[in-house]
């Protein structure tokens, strides 16, 4: 990964603006016109995702949606309809005929979000109209299950923006192992026994890249943990058409075994520590990484979830904790993920 | 819900807002204010983060007016506080405190260039209260007693206001104008000053005058004396004496070589102006060492620069005419200084003691009640002395002695004098929880960026008293306001709206703040963890 590539501070528009050291991260400002704030930040924003779901406290997957949803509700004037998966993002928003969506909202199977977003796109351009496409899904129904419709859209150069909400796991079967749950990680079918307790390494599957190497248009990772930067992805993929990914990290607090108001840390620590790169792609290369403005140990992240806690049990250090920061290294060092001396954060 | 549903179907068409929730939660965030550590450490009981906030929004009038609720003098301020409250900054932990007192400097300049006056005082009380001495704590409590609708009185020994901040506190470091301004404002609100009134007895002038209350505030003028033997042409000064007479027609003649007795702050100004003076040499003999100096260490290290020259751990033994006999101290296992036998000698033209000072209490002479204690008069929780009616502060009560404390004390003594003249007690409002560092989830503020660190030490400089260095310019002064972490209280920055899972947030709308929706909050606790400025808190529900 040695193109050339833009390195944006996060939150840049802002402190690019003035220096608002109060407020820069934060999701409001109030000293900032009202254009210049988050889509959240906003008193009529869509609420996409209305009150009374039945997400579980603190669900990531719940509040990454939204601030998914709204963003492209914003960026294509409320004109859009959503596919969506089966999953906990279907299930705890649409217990039928009772939903919290507030757009024109589609499901139909757990594998098959890409396809039936693709025919709906179909269906708008054979009738002339210009409603955007965007579909929806988990990691299980994205890069498990759904992964054969996935690429198919890739490769057709559809007209759907997909979105994966990525929590590592089939949380709504009750935490089962996807190819996206990180190695060590304790599920229900991976569990904390044996000589590799939990998930084994050197499996699993970087969606994103491989979206990378399918040349569409757009690909990103965000995070629940930067709202700036995962509302200016989705407003940019909505501003292109063709086959378009984002990939969004939503800790589960059920799944992962950790706090429900550790929701938002726990995904600013996977970022901070390096295990899940924020970037961004265009046309197969990567254009955009959003630096490290803290960085911390793996441990810091791997400490405060119970998927995780087999590997301070005993009295030594587990080498599989080496490992994952050897992950963590690894990632910084092919992505750029550390910004130089030279460079602000 | 209703009965006929078809096969497998339990629920209504709709929208899940007819299921609340809020039924899930066990725990409940709650907005809550807690009190910024730099108003906790503010002498002067001044909020700070309140005027700051609107300092930070560009509107300068607005916290120079938050600003004089509680303290009139912030040009004076800005100059000569030692400003406890950046040394509690939560700020210093992220990078370093928020310059407060350059932005005070600014703010009380501006109204001063801008000539913004004080809101008029309400309708006369019909109550009249007599202040003794036109000091800060003085000139304090006349300023807040004329806004609470009182008649007041001052009545001053010297021929100008401002008492050690004209007589003490060098130029250098508190420009005439700008004191003279700020006092001048306070006289604009109807307070009589009146000069070379030195009061004799104070139940005398009371009754004289026809006064329900006084305040006094006398300060501490008598210079401490120390027994040094002295002889031929030997010329030993005192530093209150000096320093006053700088301020006359005829400077002090103080020769080439200058000794200076004390390690205080008085010191420190003594030496400094006997250098401005034209002494080539300024020497402070002081018997401990530079750490267990009261003098603060910015004033030492500006000392230092100026050519001010330090003899640690040595006495005065004796003065004989043109030189003096210093004995060497030395520390022992209790860290007090003990003498070692060993002496040197140093050429001197003059000597100046600065040993600290002490009340002139003559004016209290015979009045009932009152509590003297190492030299200095006893006042109670409402700073009223054991006599009744009778209230005292600044430098002639037992206190730490600046001028921020005298200020504070005028303040604080005027709510009370207003709550006795009316027959009533004064109850300040409870203090909120400190917000410490550790409530703040420091994340969400922003590093400064490189290029304007460079602008911002040179900001931090100006917030020395030294009038060689300009007060900070508006950008500056912006640009430090907003550096401000809102410790402890709400500023509206959307967190707690944003990152709720459950859109239980309600933004009311600017300046309005944020009200939880409980039908429906599950009680995960997100936003509390993500306040940047630890203003909720999760209480537990009752179940
Ligand atoms: C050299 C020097 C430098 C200092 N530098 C600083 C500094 O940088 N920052 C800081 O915070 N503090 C400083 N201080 C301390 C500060 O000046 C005092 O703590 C503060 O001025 C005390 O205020 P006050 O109102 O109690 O008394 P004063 O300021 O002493 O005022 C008392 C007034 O009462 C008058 N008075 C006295 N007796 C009578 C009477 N019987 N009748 C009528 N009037 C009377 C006096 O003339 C005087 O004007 C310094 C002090 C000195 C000596
Ligand atoms: C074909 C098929 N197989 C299995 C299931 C059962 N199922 C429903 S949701 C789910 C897991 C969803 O996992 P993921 O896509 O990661 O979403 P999450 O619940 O974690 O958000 C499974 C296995 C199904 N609905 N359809
Ligand atoms: S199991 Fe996880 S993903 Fe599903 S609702 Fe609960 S927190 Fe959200
Ligand atoms: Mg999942």
């Amino acid at each position: 990964m040695s193109e050339a590539r833009e390195t944006l501070a996060p939150g840049e528009a802002v402190q690019r603006l003035k220096f608002y050291q109060k407020g820069t991260f934060t999701v409001g400002n109030r000293l900032v016109g009202e254009d210049e704030r988050s889509v959240q930040a906003s008193q009529d924003r869509s609420n996409a995702l209305t009150c009374g779901h039945r997400a579980c406290q603190g669900c990531g997957e719940a509040l990454g949606a939204r601030y998914a949803i709204d963003a492209a509700m914003r960026a294509t004037g409320k004109d859009m309809i959503a596919v969506n998966a089966t999953g906990c993002l279907e299930v705890f928003t649409t217990p039928y005929p009772e939903t919290s969506w507030q757009l024109p909202w589609v499901h139909s199977l757990f594998g098959n979000a890409a396809a039936v977003a693709t025919g709906v796109a179909a269906a708008m351009r054979v009738k002339n109209k210009r409603t955007r496409v965007v579909a929806q899904g988990g990691d299980g129904g994205t890069t498990d299950i759904g992964f054969q419709c996935l690429s198919g859209m890739f490769e057709r150069n559809d007209d759907v923006l997909y979105i994966c909400y990525d929590n590592e796991g089939y949380m709504n079967t009750g935490v089962q192992r996807s190819s996206a749950t990180p190695p060590a990680a304790r599920t229900a079918t991976t569990p904390a026994v044996g000589d590799e307790p939990g998930n084994v390494f050197g499996t699993g599957k970087s969606v994103p890249k491989i979206a990378v190497a399918h040349n569409i248009p757009y690909v990103a990772t965000a995070t629940v943990a930067d709202l700036h930067d995962l509302e200016r992805k989705v407003t940019k993929a909505m501003s292109v058409h063709g086959a378009r990914y984002i990939q969004i990290n939503v800790p589960c607090p059920l799944g992962w075994g950790a706090a429900s108001h550790d929701t938002i840390h726990l995904a600013r620590l996977a970022v901070e520590c390096g295990l899940y790169p924020i970037f961004e792609a265009e046309h197969g290369r990567i254009t955009h990484v959003r630096k490290i403005r803290k960085q911390v140990p793996v441990t810091d992240y791997l400490k405060r979830q119970r998927r995780f806690a087999h590997l301070f049990k005993g009295d030594r250090p587990d080498p599989r904790v080496a490992r994952l920061q050897a992950m963590c290294d690894a990632n910084i060092a092919d992505y750029g993920l550390v910004a130089g001396a030279d460079e602000e954060v | 819900m209703t009965q006929n549903h078809p096969f497998a179907i339990t629920l209504d068409v709709g929208t899940s807002l007819v299921n609340h929730t809020g039924s899930w939660r066990t725990v409940r965030p709650e907005y809550v204010h807690r009190l910024p550590p730099c108003n906790h450490a503010c002498p002067a009981g001044e909020d700070i983060q309140g005027w700051l906030a609107h300092a930070e929004g560009g509107d300068y009038e607005a916290a120079w007016r938050a600003l004089v609720q509680n303290n009139p003098l912030p040009a004076v301020m800005g100059r000569v506080c030692y400003h406890p409250c950046e040394g509690a900054c939560n700020r210093a932990q992220i990078d370093s405190a928020v310059g407060i007192n350059s932005v005070e400097r600014f703010l009380g300049d501006l109204a001063i260039e801008k000539g913004w006056r004080f809101d008029a005082p309400p309708a006369p009380s019909g109550k009249k209260a007599l202040i003794v001495g036109a000091g800060p704590s003085g000139l304090s409590a006349a300023y807040h007693l004329a806004r609470l609708g009182h008649a007041v009185t001052i009545r001053e020994a010297g021929p100008l206001p401002g008492g050690m901040m004209r007589f003490g506190i060098p130029k250098y470091r508190l420009p005439r104008e700008i004191l003279d301004a700020e006092v001048q404002r306070i006289c604009a609100l109807g307070v009589t000053i009146e000069y070379n009134s030195k009061v004799s007895n104070i139940r005398d002038a009371m009754r004289d005058g026809g006064f329900d209350a006084a305040f006094l505030a006398v300060g501490a003028h008598i210079a401490k004396r120390a027994y040094i033997p002295a002889a031929g042409a030997a010329k030993v000064l005192d530093a209150v004496q000096v320093l006053r007479s700088m301020e006359g027609e005829d400077k002090p003649l103080l020769g080439r070589r200058v000794v200076v007795y004390g390690g205080g702050n008085t010191a420190i100004d003594v030496a400094r102006t006997a250098r401005r003076l034209g002494a080539e040499e300024a020497v402070i003999v002081y018997r401990r060492t530079r750490e267990k100096m009261p003098a603060h260490d910015f004033e030492v290290e500006e000392a230092l620069e100026e050519g001010v020259l330090m003899k640690w751990l040595s006495t005065i033994k004796n003065v004989d005419g043109g030189s003096i006999t210093v004995e060497k101290m030395a520390l022992d296992d209790k860290g007090f200084p003990q003498p070692t036998g060993e002496y040197e000698t140093l050429e001197a033209d003059s000597v100046i003691l600065a040993l600290g000072q002490d009340v002139d209490l003559s004016l209290l002479e015979g009045v009932e009640g009152l509590n003297v204690r190492d030299g200095v008069v006893e006042v109670g929780p409402n700073m009223m002395t054991g006599a009744t009616g009778i209230f005292a502060g600044g430098d002639m009560v037992p206190s730490e002695r600046t001028v921020t404390v005298a200020v504070g004390h005028g303040k604080k003594a005027a709510r009370h004098i207003d709550a006795w003249l009316r027959g009533q007690t004064y109850a300040p409002a409870p203090k909120h929880e400190i917000a410490s560092f550790d409530k703040l989830n420091a994340w969400y503020y922003g590093e400064a960026p490189k290029t304007v660190r460079p602008t911002l030490e040179v900001a931090r400089r100006t917030s020395s008293f030294d009038e060689v260095v300009k007060g900070l310019d508006e950008s500056n002064a912006l640009y430090e306001a907003r550096r401000c972490l809102s410790c402890g209280n709400c500023f509206e920055c959307d967190n707690c709206y944003g990152v709720c899972p459950d859109n239980s947030v309600v933004k009311l709308g600017p300046g309005k703040g944020f009200e939880f929706n409980y039908d429906f909050c599950k009680g995960c606790g997100v936003c509390a963890s993500e306040c940047p400025c630890g203003a909720i808190v999760m209480t537990q529900e009752a179940i």
